[in-house]
């Protein structure tokens, strides 16, 4: 591997540049796989890998982990799965065997996290996810006890954004009528087939429903559409294009609602950078604690270091993924994987998205599920599990 | 038979035999290499049974293998895992000989253009049912291991092979042979080109459905974007193409040395994959216009003129 031997010889040369005639211990191995090409690839260069850089610069700057009472750095190794899973599971092998790597991170996506778990499984590595979300949690524990999740449960996610349209309704700020869109994709299915049993349940009224497939362009038909309905509410369980390509509709159209919601991306700094003004008041997936001051020194440094925002759902959840690991390695004192995922299961950790403990089926036992553009920050305003720094949903007034 | 197709059949028997050793040295990474090459074998050599002879380029490749991957994925729950791989080969054949009925009549640029909105088309289909019926993802959970997929997909390509010897000797493979030679001529000495023609659609839909049924189970979570990827399309030709489709082993030494060249690549330059893959097409097609087959041709038709016996 010629990549693997510059690092080495890299990483052997600072060492010895950096501490003298000082011998470094060997360092320890970190592999990491998920896009860098392929339809994966752009939300993996916002969510995923800038926290890898962050992590391993930041690791190495304190003079590396202290395993056992030796301070190792930290070396990647990185690979591009392509947004395939057969080339997930192929890197992820070579990883382990090939690279002979001590540590792996879990790859990106619910798709490509789930294609690695048999391995991960067979490996003993504890596999944390921090951008996999499913229903499946309970079949998938125990059929992978390593998997660990951070995102939770999609019907959660979808009831989330319920919960704060009902706390607005039954203040009385916004009606009952719904106008429900959702792409036709995996995730858009999943998140609405939970989502609108739990719009039905507390009492909203459906007034126009509509699902477009993936990739689609031109959406404003079902704007038009959406409008003609008079909702008080608009929901959209979309993906980052049509995120995007929604909000453009709704601002065109001038869409009169008390409450704009959009899916994954909404929580993206682009998002904000792109609608300005107009993404005040925009409700989305995701959302993170706006006032812990740990959460805004990590968004400082991520942005000092690699030059990119997080965006206010997964990004956070992926450092905290890497801050558990570290964690449970430094505690245990060793790179046994067994008793570093022991450690993990039984253990609470304090991350930059807050303390985290994982629940009996190793998924987290608190997240974010919906969040709002707030004064230029995505602000959770509902969460699972009862986090801090919640704060009130307000209605979206205009497109100014 | 002769003595010569004998020692041909108990060779390739041997060589099958030595491949199906790989799980026991225990390296996991050399088995998922073996996976891959295992799959794209008889992917490759399937889709060469029906395009190399008729000269009729398939992208639908995807489009079956997809189909496959969802027959495990929407039944493994339901029936039993052995009974799902006849099956998708079923499934396959159906979709491919309605396809094949529908647009083999179609020459040329419009059926490889047909073909490769197959998968699209399916996809959508499969995302739209899912909508419908509010699904929730599609999980296939078992304890199947690579090597137990590996084997599998080793015998699945020790079928594929006698069944392509078989045809290859066959009026039908002769019919196919002709009717790439000329179409019209083949219409003219009475042969049924249709019929022929879909007759090993169908067999290289439903190799390439019980593949996907094969490797549903180790990608664990499957979605429509992920079974119908038209890249899996494109790569079964260049590696086919590479081979070389005029033979039957054609294939094989196509996809061995892609594989690996593929795995090299990953593995020392991950940022620069798809590049240096493009780069290293546009080498074999200027290098090797006739795939490693042609070369093995070409150099034998040297020797012979030489008048060296080859």
């Amino acid at each position: 591997m010629k990549r693997r031997t510059f690092f080495r010889a890299s990483t052997a040369l600072a060492a010895m540049t950096l501490a003298g005639a000082a011998f470094a211990a060997d360092p320890i191995v970190v592999g990491a796989v998920a896009p860098k090409t392929g339809p994966l690839a752009g939300g993996a260069a916002v969510t995923h890998w800038p926290n890898i850089q962050l992590w391993v610069s930041e690791v190495n700057a304190r003079g590396g982990l202290n395993v056992g009472g030796e301070q190792r750095m930290l070396e990647v190794i990185e690979y591009d799965d392509q947004t395939n899973p057969a080339e997930t599971i192929k890197a992820v092998t070579r990883l382990a065997q090939q690279d002979n790597a001590d540590i792996i991170l879990s790859p990106y996506s619910t798709g490509l996290s789930l294609a690695a778990a048999p391995i991960f499984d067979r490996l003993g590595i504890p596999q944390i996810t921090s951008s996999a979300a499913t229903d499946q949690i309970d079949e998938l524990a125990g059929q992978f006890p390593n998997l660990f999740f951070l995102l939770g449960r999609s019907a959660e996610i979808a009831g989330g954004a319920v919960e704060a349209m009902a706390k607005m309704r039954d203040a009385g700020e916004i009606g009952n009528r719904v106008a429900l869109v959702n792409v036709a994709d995996a995730f858009g299915i999943e998140l609405v087939s939970a989502g609108k049993p739990a719009l039905e349940a507390a009492g909203f009224e459906i007034v126009y429903e509509t699902s477009y497939p993936l990739g689609t362009q031109d959406l404003s038909p079902i704007m038009k559409a959406a409008k003609d309905a008079e909702p008080d509410a608009f929901v959209a369980f979309s993906y980052p294009g049509d995120t995007f390509g929604l909000t453009e509709q709704a601002m065109i159209e001038g869409l009169d609602v008390g409450v704009f919601y959009t899916g994954v991306g909404t929580a993206f700094p682009s998002f904000a950078g792109r609608f300005g003004a107009a993404a005040e008041g925009i409700m989305g997936i995701g959302g993170v604690n706006a006032s812990s001051e740990t959460f805004l020194d990590y968004a400082a440094r991520l942005e000092a270091e690699t030059g990119s925002q997080p965006d206010y759902w997964a990004s956070g959840q992926m450092y905290a993924s890497l801050q558990i690991l570290e964690a449970a390695i430094e505690a245990t004192g060793t790179l046994d994987m067994a008793e570093v995922t022991q450690y993990i299961k039984d253990n609470s950790f304090e991350t930059v998205m807050g303390t985290i403990t994982f629940d009996d089926q190793n998924s987290s036992t608190g997240y974010w599920t919906a969040g709002q553009w707030q004064d230029g920050v995505f602000k959770g305003v509902a969460s699972f599990g009862g986090l801090d720094g919640v704060v009130e949903p307000f209605v979206k007034a205009g497109w100014e | 038979m002769r003595r010569k197709d004998w020692q041909t059949l108990g060779f390739a028997a041997l060589l099958l035999l030595v491949a199906a050793l790989l799980p026991l040295t225990g390296d996991g990474y050399l088995i998922s290499l073996g996976v891959s090459i295992a799959m794209y074998t008889v992917l490759a050599t399937s889709w060469a049974l029906f395009s190399g002879p008729t000269h009729y380029i398939s992208l639908a490749t995807a489009a079956f293998f997809g189909v496959g991957s969802y027959v495990t994925g929407s039944w493994i729950e339901i029936i039993p895992y052995w009974a799902l791989l006849p099956i998708a080969a079923v499934a396959g054949g159906v979709l491919a000989a309605l396809v094949g009925l529908a647009t083999l009549r179609l020459s040329g640029v419009y059926f490889v253009i047909f073909s490769l909105g197959l998968a699209e088309m399916i996809r959508q289909v499969v995302t739209w049912y899912q909508n419908q019926t509010g699904h929730k993802g599609t999980y296939v959970l078992t304890d199947m291991t690579d090597s137990g997929i590996y084997w599998q997909l080793l015998g699945l390509a020790g079928l594929v092979y006698l069944a392509g010897w078989a045809i290859g000797r066959s009026r039908l493979g002769f019919a196919l042979r002709i009717i790439g030679e000329d179409e019209d001529v083949a219409r003219h000495v009475g042969i049924n080109t249709a019929l022929s023609k879909v007759a090993l659609f169908v067999v290289s839909g439903a190799v390439a459905a019980v593949v996907g049924a094969i490797i549903a189970p180790r990608y664990v979570y499957i979605e429509p974007a992920i079974a119908f990827a038209p890249m899996l399309s494109f790569q079964v030709v260049i590696m086919a193409l590479l081979g070389g489709t005029g033979r039957l082993w054609g294939p094989l030494v196509g996809v061995v040395p892609f594989t690996l060249l593929w795995e090299v690549i990953s593995a020392s330059f991950p940022n620069q994959t798809t590049l240096l893959l493009g780069l290293s097409f546009l080498v074999i097609v200027y290098l090797l216009p006739g795939g490693f087959v042609g070369l093995y041709d070409r150099l034998r038709a040297r020797r012979a003129l030489r008048g060296v016996p080859a």
